[in-house]
């Protein structure tokens, strides 16, 4: 799995073209990058990025880690996540980075920072499940 | 400080139209009181996570949760200012149907003075069949409160 891979794969959502991510892939570590855009925007007048495209980035950069990782055909489903905000998102550039806690034959657990200025003082976390492989290619793989 | 219900009613558009992600999104405020908010988002192009089967993304009804969410912990919290998440926790229960528009509603379960919770779903056409289930908390932000003061004071000292 290359970079252009996982960058072309990206381009065939439309909703992950939406939000606009860029991928950087160093070995099968990855970084997210979602630039700045108005779109983005929760309260203008804060000003703060929303929060929901905050939690959405986080949830693609985890199901894109989970891509590079399994290099499954498709991108993985999500089971169930949370997420805790502990800073507002400023109208810049946000980075996210996934770990993989744990992969199973079906379910993977994944963390996921969100940050703007400083790795060691994120905007928001979250961690959830994912389901890898339905029932089906689990059994026969 | 006037009827609540008044003032929620003068802001239910405001809600989505003064937030460019929710517009962006294309969600509508459906309804706004203080026991329930109501948004949707119709479907679109551009919402889809897997051209194959066309069914919406997750990240699409994660942000009309927070934002509904959002909607429900600002009239808990009195209708003044911009409450901020301070967590959300989704469970996806199911695939949204491909055409169908997505509702979701949040009710407060508790709310004190700075900090409201708030349980929501959304679902395509049957709330006894919910495509996701969502629990958050927020609360309101000093800088908001202070935004809100002074939005208000220029309304009220333009008009």
């Amino acid at each position: 799995m290359t970079e252009d891979d996982l960058s072309r794969a990206l381009a065939r959502s439309p909703y992950a073209s939406f939000l606009g991510p860029r991928c950087e892939l160093r070995g099968d570590a990855l970084v997210m990058v979602l630039p700045y855009r108005e779109r983005l925007l929760g309260n203008p007048l804060t000003p703060a990025l929303h929060g929901g495209a905050v939690s959405a980035f986080m949830e693609l950069t985890a199901t894109a880690q989970l891509f590079v990782r399994v290099g499954a055909e498709r991108f993985p489903k999500t089971i169930g996540v949370a997420v805790d905000y502990h800073r507002i998102g400023r109208p810049r550039d946000t980075y996210a980075r996934a770990r993989i806690t744990r992969l199973g034959r079906r379910v993977a657990n994944v963390r996921v920072e969100a940050w703007q200025d400083q790795l060691d003082e994120p905007i928001a976390t979250l961690h959830g499940h994912f389901l890898v492989r339905p029932r089906a290619e689990a059994a026969a793989g | 400080m006037g009827d609540l219900q008044a003032t929620l009613d003068s802001v239910r558009d405001l809600v989505i139209d003064g937030s460019p992600h929710a517009v962006a999104l294309g969600m509508r405020a459906v309804s706004l009181t203080p026991e329930l908010a109501v948004a949707e988002l119709p479907y679109s192009e551009k919402l889809i996570g897997d051209p194959k089967t066309r069914v919406i993304h997750g990240g699409a009804a994660t942000a009309l949760l927070d934002h509904v969410s959002g909607m429900a912990a600002f009239a808990a919290l009195g209708g003044e200012a911009a409450p901020a998440t301070l967590d959300l926790r989704i469970d996806y229960f199911r695939a949204a149907e491909p055409g169908k528009t997505l509702v979701a509603e949040a009710r407060p379960r508790m709310a004190t003075r700075v900090v409201a919770w708030i349980d929501a779903l959304v679902h395509d056409g049957d709330r006894d069949d919910p495509v996701a289930v969502a629990r958050a908390a927020f609360m309101v932000p000093e800088a908001n409160v202070e935004q809100a003061r002074a939005a208000r004071a220029a309304r009220e000292g333009g008009g």
